[in-house]
């Protein structure tokens, strides 16, 4: 593998009952190098996306952030050495603010412990500021400052998935894994997540965006993976991949693009 | 009247106890799913180590103190054994913790004897509103109704506090942003056992506690927690309450030992009230 990697994936597959969802699948990511991963339904993107974010192991493989092996490690390691993750449902925390619901994605990046929490030390105080300070910056950046203070579930699931991008943004990750991202979005809001996520490349987070909106990615990608059938059938930049004959193929067969 | 307002505060002094097992029945049920039936055993623990402390001449404060100390302890040892296997199932998880109690009980007659226990409290009688009631009561309200302050000042205030509500409230996200949901499982745990120790070492004064005391308590714990089901904090508190109210105004006007027989009567009718509510949820969506 290509030395220097942001994420490398080698070799992976995982199967569910005999069947292959992932098959040897090789994956490298340069630093700040904003990824597509396309593929018709059911072609495994979904299933790489856990073998990343860890919501899944690989039966066979190996992941490796910044040369770090991680695919043996639980996701909430994973979180605390850089993974960003949102998710395509919406999987925010009832029950708290949408503030309290970002600065909950600061908890990987927290280093004053519970003791002092606990005992409310200055140390403590100190961090939660700056938390807050962040939390309230990421739900600038996401469009939802003006939501800061609501139950999370009074969102609109188009604002709850911004919210989960603002609680990644907020544990400050080095990968992004972006599960359909644009799925459910509106033209305008669509507009905003394609120039955040160019700004977020331009501040060297490394992104893979996992997309059925084809159109979407081949806009924002540096370059695209097609996956089908669990294997990856092309990888380039958006022009080679949209003229590579193999694409068209799997496309037209699985049903027209999206 | 006078008798009126006796009853209500030794009552509300029962109930705070209650209140204080149900809220870690709570506190462990919200981030683990497990219902843990040894949470009576932590007070009895607390309890009989702080008699035993003071025996040999250990202030007052230090030994409740230790005693509190060596619960949340051995709440956290519960939690290892009944969730430290990862994709042990809550009910597995239930009968490990019953199985600890048990053994609790095994561990207290060996160390301490069989014989019923106590120690001074907060000592004398105050004169209120021509209702005379024992110090000690009060102490008990007093110490309760700040814990549970701090408690809700916890969860909602910190990030350990906002972490462990973040697992109660949605395990996989949480593990997402960095929360290693088992190890939130096991200062659940912890809290938990420091709850039940509280309530073992305020009780003790004017309930003597012997090694089966944990019955008593669970049910009556478990009464109030079901009250919010097992899920808020407060409504634990408003129904250990409730619960000791009830229990010391029937004891005081009826007379009878039927304490225990009222507050499994209660959380019988709490728990069909809120299957029926369920079932007709249930069928709406369908």
């Amino acid at each position: 593998m290509a030395a220097g990697a942001a994420l490398a994936v080698s070799g992976a597959s995982r199967a569910f009952g005999g069947v292959y969802a992932v098959r040897d699948v090789s994956l490298t990511l340069a630093p700040g190098e904003l990824r597509g991963l396309i593929g018709p339904n059911g072609a495994g993107k979904s299933t790489l996306f856990a073998l990343i974010g860890g919501q899944l192991r690989a039966d066979t493989g190996t992941v490796r952030l910044d040369g770090t092996r991680i695919d043996r490690l639980p996701a909430d390691r994973r979180a605390r050495l850089g993974v960003g993750v949102v998710f395509q449902a919406a999987r925010v925390f009832p029950g708290m603010t949408v503030l309290e619901n970002v600065m909950v994605g600061a908890h990987g990046t927290t280093g004053a412990g519970f003791v002092a929490a606990v005992l409310r030390l200055p140390a403590h105080h100190r961090e939660e500021r700056l938390i807050r300070d962040r939390a309230r910056a990421c739900l600038a950046r996401t469009g939802l400052a003006g939501w800061a203070d609501r139950p999370a579930e009074a969102l609109p699931l188009g604002q709850q998935r911004a919210l989960q991008l603002a609680r990644a943004l907020c544990g400050q990750p080095r990968l992004l894994l972006l599960d359909e991202p644009a799925s459910g979005l509106r033209a305008a809001e669509r507009e905003r997540l394609s120039a955040l996520l160019t700004e977020l490349r331009a501040e060297g987070i490394t992104m893979l965006l996992v997309e059925h909106d084809v159109a979407f990615v081949m806009r924002v990608a540096d370059r695209v993976t097609v996956l089908d059938l669990g294997r990856v059938i092309a990888e380039g930049s958006p022009a080679d991949v949209r003229a590579d004959p193999v694409v068209i193929d799997a496309y037209l067969g699985a049903g027209s693009p999206a | 009247m006078s008798d009126l307002l006796g009853y209500l505060l030794t009552g509300l002094g029962i109930g705070a106890g209650f209140a204080l097992v149900g809220s870690g029945m709570v506190v462990i049920h919200r981030v683990t799913r497990v219902v843990n039936l040894a949470q009576g055993a932590f007070a009895v623990l607390a309890a009989m180590l702080t008699s035993a402390l003071l025996a040999t001449g250990l202030p007052h404060g230090l030994a409740e103190g230790a005693g509190v100390l060596v619960a949340a302890g051995a709440g956290v040892l519960t939690g290892i054994v009944a969730i430290g296997r990862p994709g042990t199932e809550p009910g597995a998880a239930l009968i490990i913790t019953l199985g600890l109690g048990v053994l609790a009980y095994a561990v207290e007659v060996t160390v301490w004897g069989d014989q019923p226990r106590s120690y001074a409290g907060l000592p004398g009688a105050v004169t209120l509103g021509g209702a005379r009631i024992q110090a000690h009561y009060l102490l008990v309200i007093a110490v309760t109704l700040p814990v549970f302050a701090a408690l809700m000042a916890f969860f909602r205030g910190t990030d350990p506090g906002k972490a462990l509500t973040a697992c109660a409230e949605n395990p996989y996200a949480a593990r997402v942003v960095g929360i290693d949901v088992r190890r939130m499982g096991l200062l659940a745990f912890g809290l938990g056992g420091a709850l039940g120790g509280l309530a073992g070492v305020l009780l003790t004064p004017v309930q003597q506690v012997t090694f089966d005391s944990d019955v008593t308590l669970i049910v009556n714990g478990f009464a109030a927690a079901v009250l919010g089901g097992l899920t808020r904090p407060g409504v634990a508190l408003a129904g250990g309450l409730l619960l000791g109210v009830a229990q010391t105004l029937i004891a005081g006007y009826g007379g009878g030992a039927h304490q225990l027989e009222i507050a499994l009567l209660v959380m019988l009718a709490v728990m069909v009230a809120q299957a029926v509510r369920a079932g007709s949820v249930r069928e709406v969506a369908r």
